[in-house]
């Protein structure tokens, strides 16, 4: 349980999908221009990331690692499929979007018009993939590690978006630049930002 | 007309710098040139490979399914240039690590299929890929430059600053550490488009 609970923070601080290794970035600066859109989509993202990244673990661990198809008999103990892992990481991702939308559409319309385009979007956001691809090389032991780890990354992202668009709404009453409104600034805060972050990177968990 | 679909990514359509496509993988892999050189390669070819793909079936595909359909095909040239990485090139794929299969989801990608190859025919399809591939590799280059001669004192793993002229060996310099590290990534490309921006007018944002 302790070490779910360390695996946790720590991939909300310390290993936060946006400061140290810039996942999801794409969205993370079109979508942060107000606080609620932000909120909406990182809580999309956080939904999507604990779900996938313990469905790619199973996935992962009975079927793709070299040695997994080893419970369908002697035969199998030698296949390794792991070049495949790709393929079938982005398919779960892209159906289950897929799945979440229909299901978010049918049951909840007011968050479904809410989250709007950004829930078929976050198929192609790379936090979603790039936490199964760090899932997969991080060999973690169990189903419940792997949930701590989606579901911290998501909040990391989610904290990271909700801040960047706070700060974002105060910028639009400052006299930046005019080469380095928009887009450049926003790099430089998001730069200045992680910078902060990095102080969490001391802490051992 | 072909000259233009391949100049105008590489400067004032740059994937980078004014779409603000691409990011992730462009900052992280950013700290030594060879890895971004090989990252920009590899992204180039399966630009170009997947929009000439996609543009062939572009009449095929059902609108409802088309972005699966996408992910499958960019993912297997992902496979091929990965697989091909660790075959030949083990120790840059291994730098690279999880930005060679995040290509996949890079998303220079899937907006190039959607906004030119499913509207247009094979050839210019290609080129635009092309195109849109190396003004990301471009960027990617730029970066990493001055991050691993200010970061390290080396370009492409070679020496440039002399030895002699650090602090350990009696000199007076001594290397940025920030530069290597992820924050200052960020702040390079944010002052890369400044500098863009007050060269082309026209892109500035009001």
């Amino acid at each position: 349980m302790l070490d779910c609970l360390n695996i946790f923070v720590k991939s909300i601080f310390i290993d936060n999908m946006i400061f140290a290794y810039f996942l999801g970035m794409c969205s993370y600066l079109a979508v942060s221009k107000n606080v609620k859109t932000a909120a909406g989509l990182g809580v999309a993202v956080t939904l999507i990331l604990a779900i996938t990244t313990p469905l790619n673990y199973l996935l992962d661990k009975y079927l793709l690692q070299p040695g997994a198809l080893a419970w369908l008999g002697p035969k199998f103990a030698n296949v390794d499929l792991s070049f495949l892992s790709f393929i079938v990481f982005i398919a779960v991702i892209a159906s289950l979007v897929q799945i979440v939308e229909m299901i978010v559409e049918k049951y909840s319309p007011t968050l479904y018009s809410a989250l709007g385009i950004f829930l078929p979007l976050i198929a192609v956001n790379c936090a979603i993939l790039g936490a199964s691809l760090f899932m997969q090389q991080r060999s973690y032991s169990n189903v419940g590690q792997v949930f701590a780890y989606g579901l911290g990354s998501g909040i990391g992202w989610l904290l990271a978006i909700v801040t960047l668009a706070a700060i974002r709404e105060k910028l639009a009453y400052s006299d930046v630049p005019k080469p380095l409104r928009g887009i450049g600034i926003t790099f430089i805060i998001t730069g200045l930002m992680a910078i902060s972050f990095m102080t969490f990177m001391g802490i051992k968990l | 007309m072909n000259k233009e679909i391949f100049t105008k990514p590489l400067f004032k359509a740059n994937p980078v710098t004014v779409l603000i496509l691409g990011i992730c993988s462009c900052l992280a892999v950013t700290v030594q040139m060879k890895g971004a050189l090989v990252m920009g390669l590899s992204v180039s070819i399966v630009t170009a490979l997947s929009s000439l793909l996609l543009s062939l079936l572009r009449k095929t595909i059902p609108n409802r399914i088309r972005i699966i359909v996408q992910l499958v095909v960019v993912s297997l040239f992902v496979i091929l240039i990965s697989q091909f990485l660790k075959a030949y090139a083990y120790d840059v794929s291994k730098q690279l690590s999880v930005y060679l299969g995040l290509i996949i989801t890079n998303c220079i990608i899937m907006g190039r299929i959607e906004a030119f190859a499913l509207t247009n025919k094979p050839w210019p399809s290609f080129v635009d890929g092309l195109a849109n591939g190396l003004g990301y590799s471009m960027v990617l280059v730029i970066i990493a430059f001055f991050r691993e001669l200010l970061g390290s004192g080396t370009l492409f793993g070679y020496r440039v600053i002399p030895s002699s002229w650090y602090v350990a060996n009696g000199g007076f310099y001594e290397n940025n550490g920030l530069m290597i590290l992820p924050p200052m990534a960020l702040i390079l490309l944010g002052c890369i488009i400044w500098v863009q921006r007050s060269r082309m007018k026209e892109l500035q944002e009001k």
